[in-house]
């Protein structure tokens, strides 16, 4: 598998199809981490193993990064899920990412061009994993008195650091409700009050965006569990919209069903 | 001691609830006083945050109110907020926010009477509920604050 990404990546820059290829690499102790490959002969860094989780989506929005050029990106399913959804959201154009496309088998997916990376992820649809599901369904079935606790918990040990915000690819908004304060939506102070607010509306902004790569949780030094408000958003669209649309906010049905309008 | 009188903000859309509740007024349909009105162009414009707000602001409970499907002056803002509140919903219940505190209902420009029921509903189960002090005391709002702001 690394070896074919390393080939496939010195094809893209010897070429000149590509300006560099983000991928991951040696970084420091035994970690992994982004590198940004220019030289066809540096293509040998890159490397592909369990520990490559990271969601590079995020790099692609950096202008530090576009002003390189062309680039061409080590993408597993999150990271193709990613760029789907930055596309339908404009964020960048056909022509401006190459990718090198590596299936949940770890086999080298062959995406052309980023029309077949759509199609690839709207026939591999967005779906919690049993576990997942499970660890939602748990804290569903506690009243909604243990929940609150729980999250009163959870929450309280945020700092506010907003690294699970600058992790998240889907995070990109060059100015963020919560640093807006005219008026001030998001108290700023870090008791129950703001952090609770800062929760709701970091889920909230990401429903239907999330492509629930999991890098918001592992960002985030206090271990907040934030996959699961994001896992909730999800699974309660699969289950209230189905799975059609590329993005179920922008979309509606006339007879979406609901139990709670008078 | 008095019984207690929940302060509930309403945010309504201008084409259909709000007119609405004027005609509610006008046809001198009498219903309680606990609802203070916020009107907004559409129910698609009813953010989530602003409900929040109301919240973090001492609010007992909130009714959120717009066209029926179909009737949105917009087309579709009402299609649009439903898949929004479908999740908010979920999300807040999930988080263990006490949803039964929100009140979403469609009223339409020829419905006083029916916003007036909805009105004297809400009053009613939010009085049932009690103040949302769970939510009030997550920060510390000055108590004189809320003492000459709950009304
Ligand atoms: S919210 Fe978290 S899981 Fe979802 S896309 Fe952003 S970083 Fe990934
Ligand atoms: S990364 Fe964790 S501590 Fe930092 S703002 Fe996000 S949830 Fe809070």
């Amino acid at each position: 598998m690394q070896d074919k990404i390393i080939q496939k990546a010195k094809e893209l820059l010897s070429g000149g199809a590509v300006q560099v290829v983000i991928g991951y690499g040696q970084g420091t102790g035994d970690r992994v981490r982004a590198i940004f490959i220019q030289k066809p002969e540096d293509a040998g860094r890159l490397i592909m193993d369990g520990r490559c989780v990271q969601n590079l989506a995020g790099y692609l929005m950096k202008h530090e990064v576009r002003a390189l050029g062309r680039a061409a990106i080590v993408a597993r399913m999150p990271v193709l899920r990613s760029i789907a959804q930055l596309m339908y959201e404009e964020q960048f154009k056909d022509s401006d990412v190459a990718v090198i496309g590596i299936s949940d088998a770890n086999e080298l997916v062959d995406l052309p061009d980023l029309n077949a990376l759509k199609e690839y992820v709207r026939a591999n649809p967005l779906k919690l994993t049993p576990e997942e599901q499970a660890e939602v369904d748990r804290l569903d079935a506690m009243t909604r008195e243990e929940r609150w606790a729980f999250w009163m918990e959870e929450t309280s040990k945020c700092i506010k650091c907003y690294a699970c915000r600058a992790s998240c690819p889907m995070c990109y908004c060059a100015r963020c409700t919560v640093e807006v304060n005219q008026p001030q939506w998001i108290s700023v102070p870090s008791h129950d009050l703001g952090n609770l607010e800062w929760h709701i509306m970091r889920a909230m902004h990401l429903a239907g965006r999330c492509v629930n790569c999991g890098e918001c949780t592992r960002a985030c030094p206090v271990g907040i569990p934030l996959r699961l408000l994001n896992q909730r958003i999800i699974a309660d669209i699969a289950d209230n919209f189905g799975e059609e649309e590329d993005y179920a906010l922008a979309a509606f049905k006339p007879d979406d069903k609901e139990d709670f309008i008078r | 001691m008095a019984e207690f009188e929940p302060k509930i903000i309403a945010f309504v859309c201008n084409w259909c609830t709000y007119t609405g509740a004027d005609l509610t007024g006008t046809s001198r349909i009498k219903h309680a006083t606990n609802v203070r009105i916020i009107r907004l162009p559409c129910t698609g414009r009813i953010d989530f945050m602003l409900l929040m707000k109301a919240f973090a602001r001492g609010a007992d409970g909130v009714i959120v109110s717009g066209c029926h499907p179909n009737d949105c002056h917009y087309t579709s803002g009402n299609f649009h907020a439903r898949r929004r509140w479908i999740l908010f919903r979920s999300l807040l219940n999930f988080m263990g926010v006490d949803a039964r505190r929100i009140i979403f209902s469609w009223v339409s420009a020829a419905e006083g009477a029916k916003w007036a029921e909805v009105v004297n509903t809400a009053v009613k189960e939010i009085r049932a509920l009690g103040p949302y002090d769970e939510y009030k005391n997550l920060a510390p709002i000055r108590a004189s604050w809320r003492t000459e702001h709950a009304g």
